[in-house]
């Protein structure tokens, strides 16, 4: 029979990292052990335990791994619970991908990339920072923010620490909301250190996080001096077809699922304001 | 162009029913809707507006998408769509406003990726359109540029107090008509070109014969959305979601599991854009108030579609929101309220 993109793949689950409290990475290959399809970085997959649902994830590993895929999934609801309790050697099902990456060979190349991230949205940002670390001369200088309510809540910390800080030509700064006992890197909220740290306006900015810290971040990057056409975040909307026919993450004359969720800041304006 | 007896229609729908499976507007318990023909029905051509709208049979109210087998930690999936061989099918009686809804739809579905179980079904069908000859009060279909009177499909028919007027179209059309061929006698041309002068004459004096949709262009998208009349004309609204059921072009659906005795059934239903949940997640909801909701089905059909979609609206004028509305809000009074200067 043809292809029918509703029909998910089977996956098997190889490996379950726990992040924080509430974070679990999963590691997905096909039932012959191979990576399940492609992708580019910033794309989503539907996830699924048939019977109790569906769930849009993006994909956090790059692309540039061809082994496996792997999906950081906060535990918020029915299904993100379900998944949380699966255990390796567990089939579930996987489709995809879908949605724009980011624009990783075409606008972002040869640019210094300042990458700002909150709570889980470190997801889809995991992705894009792995692939530009695989192509390294590819891109110039690379800026990472990242905060988080506490030091237990930074996903991917070990990555972070033993890889990425010690990648040249890349400055990374945590955070986390409030003082803690162990933990003596900065401590605030990340607008708030984002303007602290005076970036070079003239990088190429991607933000990810809650809607909240986005705003914020927004503001305060335009306040020194950075144009929005060059500045790139992800929407969540509720998603249940990712192909832009069952009209759930409908917004203006975007679909998400399909013409995001990546977005320019400056194509975000001309979207009305329900998101 | 060929012609049918009245007295044979019956005789007709057996022929068709003998090799393939025929959907017609039935009257059933006081409703009229697409239902399978069969000996003693009560078949009712004339109806205007069924009920439920001929998507039900591309798009229906719920199906089933897959199936999944589980034995311990092992998943197998099934595919359970069914293959279009096996039957083919006719839907009769479709008035043009109803095409022009399939057309409106077929975007949707058959845009890449192709909804293969739209696909089958769309493939398997032979649509043959009835021209409508008695417009009613809550018809606007020529605001969309629909012509009542000259409906496309795969076989194009009239009927008048006589005869049912037979036009094929295509080649599927044509092979349906190869199944009638002997019950038809050759004619009928200044009839159906009579009959649609009339109509025509109707539709100019109906009561929304002129409705203004110049404002709905793609460049007022984010004016009208800002516009403050969505506050009082939503007021009212219910969220009941009738308005999108009856609807021949809404197309939001829902994707859902259920557990049975033999494994997981993953099906698909109808969905509202007009319910609250509908865009509720687990960090919350980007439409928070029934306005939003009100202004985003409106917005969706008149705005956002033809956005999409090269102007072509997503409305087809067919009236059924404007019957159905329990608080006789409908498309109507948005497009008065907001669709140009020249609605009064
Ligand atoms: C493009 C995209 C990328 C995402 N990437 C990630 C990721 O990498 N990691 C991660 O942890 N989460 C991600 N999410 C959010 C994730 O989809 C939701 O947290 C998840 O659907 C919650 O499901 P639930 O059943 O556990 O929650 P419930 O609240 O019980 O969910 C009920 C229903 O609401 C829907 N829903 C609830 N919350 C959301 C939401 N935030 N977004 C979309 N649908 C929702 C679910 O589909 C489900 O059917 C992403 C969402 C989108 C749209
Ligand atoms: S517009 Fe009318 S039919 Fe539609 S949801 Fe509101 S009350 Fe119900
Ligand atoms: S919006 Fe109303 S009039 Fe327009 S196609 Fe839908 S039901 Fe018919
Ligand atoms: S998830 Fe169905 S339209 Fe986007």
């Amino acid at each position: 029979m043809i292809e029918e993109t509703l029909i998910p793949k089977v996956g098997v689950i190889t490996d379950v990292r726990k992040d924080t409290p509430d974070v679990k990475t999963f590691r997905v290959v096909g039932t012959d052990g191979k990576k399940l399809f492609k992708h580019m970085p910033g794309q989503c997959a539907m996830v699924s335990v048939p019977g109790v649902g569906e769930c849009m994830f993006s994909i956090t590993s790059s692309p540039t791994n061809e082994e496996y895929m792997e999906f950081s999934i906060k535990k918020c609801g029915c299904v993100t619970e379900v998944i949380h309790s699966l255990e390796v050697g567990q089939h579930i099902t996987v489709r995809g991908p879908y949605g724009k990456n980011f624009p990783v060979e075409e606008d972002f190349k040869g640019k210094d990339l300042l990458f700002i991230a909150g709570g889980i949205g470190l997801a889809p940002l995991r992705s894009v920072i792995n692939y530009v670390r695989h192509y390294r001369s590819n891109y110039g200088k690379v800026v990472i923010v990242y905060g988080a309510r506490s030091k237990d809540d930074l996903v991917d910390i070990e990555e972070i620490q033993t890889e990425w800080m010690n990648e040249p030509n890349m400055d990374v700064y945590l955070t986390i909301d409030r003082p803690q006992e162990g933990w003596d890197g900065h401590v605030g909220f990340v607008p708030a250190y984002v303007k602290e740290l005076g970036l070079d306006p003239n990088m190429t900015a991607v933000l990810c996080g809650p809607p909240i810290m986005i705003k914020f971040t927004l503001a305060g990057l335009l306040e020194l001096g950075f144009d929005k056409s060059r500045v790139y975040t992800t929407l969540e909307l509720r998603m249940k077809c990712g192909v832009g026919k069952c009209g759930r993450c409908n917004v203006g004359d975007k679909f998400v699922c399909k013409d995001g969720p990546v977005f320019r800041m400056t194509e975000l304006d001309e979207l009305p304001d329900e998101y | 162009m060929l012609k049918i007896a009245k007295e044979r229609l019956n005789e007709l729908y057996a022929k068709i029913a003998e090799s393939m499976g025929l959907f017609i507007p039935i009257k059933k318990a006081g409703e009229v809707n697409y239902h399978v023909w069969g000996e003693g029905k009560e078949v009712s051509l004339e109806t205007l507006k069924t009920v439920k709208s001929p998507k039900n049979a591309f798009f229906p109210a719920s199906e089933n998408l897959m199936k999944f087998k589980t034995e311990g930690k092992n998943l197998e999936i099934i595919d359970v769509r069914w293959d279009k061989s096996e039957k083919p099918f006719v839907i009769f009686g479709v008035k043009a406003c109803d095409y022009k809804a399939i057309e409106v739809l077929d975007k949707v579905f058959l845009a890449d990726p192709v909804d293969t179980y739209y696909q089958s079904r769309r493939e398997a069908f032979t649509i043959v359109t009835l021209a409508c000859s008695k417009p009613e009060e809550s018809c606007f279909c020529n605001a969309f540029g629909v012509d009542a009177t000259a409906p496309k499909g795969d076989v194009t028919t009239w009927l008048d107090e006589k005869y049912l007027y037979w036009q094929p179209n295509t080649e599927k059309g044509e092979a349906l008509t190869q199944i009638v061929a002997d019950m038809a006698e050759q004619g009928g041309e200044a009839e159906v070109a009579a009959q649609q002068a009339a109509t025509q004459a109707i539709m100019e004096k109906l009561p929304f014969a002129s409705l203004d949709l110049s404002r709905f262009q793609p460049e007022n998208l984010n004016e009208l959305f800002d516009d403050p009349a969505w506050e009082e004309m939503s007021e009212a609204c219910l969220g009941c979601g009738t308005c999108t059921f009856v609807c021949p072009t809404c197309q939001c659906f829902d994707i859902r599991d259920f557990k049975t005795h033999e494994g997981v059934i993953r099906y698909r239903c109808w969905d509202s854009c007009m319910y609250s949940d509908f865009t509720l997640m687990a960090h919350g909801n980007s439409r928070t108030t029934q306005m939003q909701r009100f202004r985003q089905r409106f917005m969706h059909k008149l705005v956002y579609y033809p956005s999409q979609n090269d102007g072509l609206y997503s409305c087809v004028g067919c009236g059924r929101c404007v019957n159905k509305c329990p608080q006789r809000l409908n498309i109507v009074k948005v497009i008065k309220t907001l669709g140009g200067k020249d609605n009064d």
